[in-house]
């Protein structure tokens, strides 16, 4: 349907205050970042790179910079593997019980942070894991996990299983089919899966906050941690860093399933 | 063997198809019994087509055959081995499905040469068998396409290509021309003809299309309720069915019901007091089904000409003009429906002129009535 010009123009800018308030709050971070004093008004004064040259030099940044991609690194290749593997227990399961795992699986995103995580430091006091590694890595598991299942799941439900039993009549046996046959088709689900895995564990703070002790400090808690104490700009260092990554990350991600889309119609 | 498999070299040579052998096969879901006592022995080199109704078995027949479903009871041997319990991809048998099944993220030429991939065929020898299979099925130009860019004909091609690439003994199609339009259909039935004459391959093919089934099959096993009601090649089953069933299912048909009288050594078949038939002996004893083919019928005005033949009144419900003839369906004064095809010389007749139906008692078939076979073929 052809639109009237003016139709046309009123939607554009509708469009563009909508985008503008999505936007506008995140991009506040950017010129922040670059303030000559130390302080976090708005707007800034004044140019200079130390707020950026801190968080390179200053180990409470470094650091804790480091172990939050250690730590989401390691969340996301073990909450892929599991969330698929629970994607495929799941799918060939009768329907019932399935139904009820699948929803137990799921409860750590409908389950309030905090309760989880007043749960997890309980439990972490008697196994002596806070301020852990493995502490970290198995609290943030538990939260990444649901999105690698609903990711992989949705990827499952469209997946003709069919082709397995094709495979099956040329000669592959069970392993083969997955390696050559199902994992190829369902690589955008379990990709998508192991990014929403990283960034869940990457910006968890909740119940990082309860786990953390001086020694081990993601940085989402070094980030709290330096706002309620002063007003430090190197946390709007970081958000821009942050944030010009993901956008890279995503928009190439992005680029490369298009065109793959694109050769293989 | 029909005469057509001559061209596959000395028949002395050691044939490259596999014999099979199913005995008393059955395979129950819950109380359903989805095939109940299957035997059926399949020489090296056949083409043997399992025809039947849907929900009849021939395609559970298949599955177990191909090794996607295990048989509750019965033996199975392939080539003179048992294969009952050897898992699906140890069996090398080809399968074509309906649904082409070729893998969306392959090309045509890495879908064809998948098969040989698992098998360690590698590099030119690879190359050289992918080449020789596309060409059979005339896809030799399509090998860089992605199975999404191809048609459901071309596709299925593919299918046929990358379950014939690997030399199986045996190839196996579920309803391969199932999803594709009647010219096409036609077209292909002929290429798999000819693919079967070129390898030499034992092929199974199952299909609901009778017709099908006639243009392509040296044998056809007729498939109801889980079992098979008759074997035989396409002529046997059309002029000898052994059921009614079979009967109806292959080809048109007129079946008349009648009364049987016995008196002496011999048996009279009356319909509404008219003697049509005499046999020696009726086996089921009641009610004698007799099944007439169209060509074996006649028609002509109400009254006129009579050579001695039987007659049954009635009226022209449907004229069907085929181009090469008539085909007829005339209510009789019973009830029934008969069948009957002319030639264009022949008169023609209109809905609802007077008629009667003219048949001898020699083309008659006598068969034991089967209320099985009122099913409602589709």
């Amino acid at each position: 349907m052809e639109m009237k010009p003016l139709t046309r123009v009123v939607l554009g800018l509708v469009c563009l205050l909508v985008a503008i308030w999505l936007v506008a709050p995140t991009l506040v971070v950017v010129p922040m970042s670059f303030n000559e004093n130390k302080s976090l008004a708005f707007p800034p004064q004044g140019f200079s790179w130390q707020w950026y040259q801190n968080f390179v030099t200053n180990p409470d940044w470094s650091n804790s910079f480091l172990n939050s991609l250690k730590v989401a690194s390691i969340v996301a290749v073990l909450a892929t593997v599991l969330g698929t593997l629970a994607a495929f227990g799941l799918d060939r399961m009768k329907a019932r019980p399935a139904n009820l795992l699948r929803m137990l699986m799921l409860t750590p995103m409908v389950v309030p942070g905090v309760v989880l995580a007043i749960g997890i430091y309980a439990v972490y006091l008697d196994t002596r894991l806070v301020g852990t590694l493995l502490g970290f890595v198995l609290a943030h598991t538990i939260l990444a996990l649901p999105f690698v299942l609903i990711a992989v799941s949705a990827n499952l439900e469209v997946f003709d299983r069919r082709l397995e039993t094709a495979a099956a009549s040329l000669g592959a046996n069970a392993l083969t089919t997955f390696r050559t046959v199902t994992l190829p088709l369902i690589a955008p689900g379990l990709l998508s899966g192991l990014l929403f895995a990283f960034a869940t564990s990457f910006d968890e703070i909740v119940v990082s906050l309860f786990i953390t002790n001086p020694y081990l400090k993601t940085l989402p808690v070094q980030i709290f941690a330096s706002i309620t104490r002063d007003a430090d700009p190197t946390v709007a260092a970081v958000g821009t860093i942050l944030l010009f990554a993901t956008t890279i990350l995503i928009g190439s991600g992005m680029l490369l399933l298009g065109r793959e889309r694109k050769g293989r119609q | 063997m029909n005469p057509g498999q001559e061209s596959r070299g000395n028949p002395g040579q050691e044939s490259r198809g596999a014999a099979i052998d199913l005995k008393s096969i059955s395979k129950a879901y819950g109380s359903f019994k989805a095939l109940d006592g299957v035997s059926l022995h399949i020489k090296a080199g056949e083409f043997m087509t399992l025809l039947g109704p849907s929900g009849s078995g021939k395609t559970t027949t298949l599955n177990v055959v191909a090794g996607f479903t295990e048989a509750s009871s019965g033996a199975l041997e392939v080539g003179g081995k048992s294969v009952v319990g050897v898992p699906a991809h140890k069996r090398n048998i080809g399968v074509v499905f309906q649904h082409y099944a070729l893998f969306p993220h392959m090309t045509v030429s890495r879908n064809v040469a998948y098969p040989l991939a698992l098998r360690g065929v590698a590099g030119a020898e690879r190359e050289r068998r992918v080449g020789q299979a596309l060409d059979m099925v005339k896809m030799a130009d399509f090998g860089h396409r992605f199975p999404s860019e191809l048609s459901g004909g071309q596709q299925q091609r593919v299918a046929l290509a990358r379950a014939i690439v690997f030399d199986p003994p045996l190839l196996l199609m579920d309803e391969p021309l199932g999803a594709l339009d009647k010219k096409l259909r036609e077209w292909l039935q002929l290429e798999i003809k000819r693919i079967h004459r070129e390898l030499g391959t034992t092929f199974v093919y199952v299909t609901h299309d009778q017709e099908e089934a006639l243009v392509l099959s040296d044998r056809i096993a007729v498939f109801n309720r889980g079992r098979i009601e008759q074997i035989g090649t396409g002529r046997e089953l059309y002029d000898e069915p052994a059921t009614l069933f079979v009967g109806k299912f292959i080809g048109d048909s007129t079946v008349l019901r009648g009364a049987a009288a016995t008196s002496g050594g011999e048996t009279a078949i009356d319909i509404a007091g008219q003697k049509v038939a005499t046999v020696k002996r009726l086996a089921n004893g009641g009610r004698p089904v007799m099944l007439l083919r169209p060509e074996k019928l006649a028609l002509a005005r109400r009254g006129v000409g009579g050579d001695g033949r039987n007659r049954l009144t009635g009226r022209i419900g449907e004229a069907i003009y085929l181009g090469s003839g008539s085909k007829y369906e005339v209510d009789l004064a019973d009830g029934s429906k008969a069948i009957v095809r002319s030639t264009l010389e022949a008169d023609s007749f209109a809905i609802g002129d007077e008629v009667d139906v003219l048949f001898a008692g020699a083309d008659v078939k006598l068969l034991a009535d089967d209320d099985k076979a009122d099913l409602t073929l589709t």
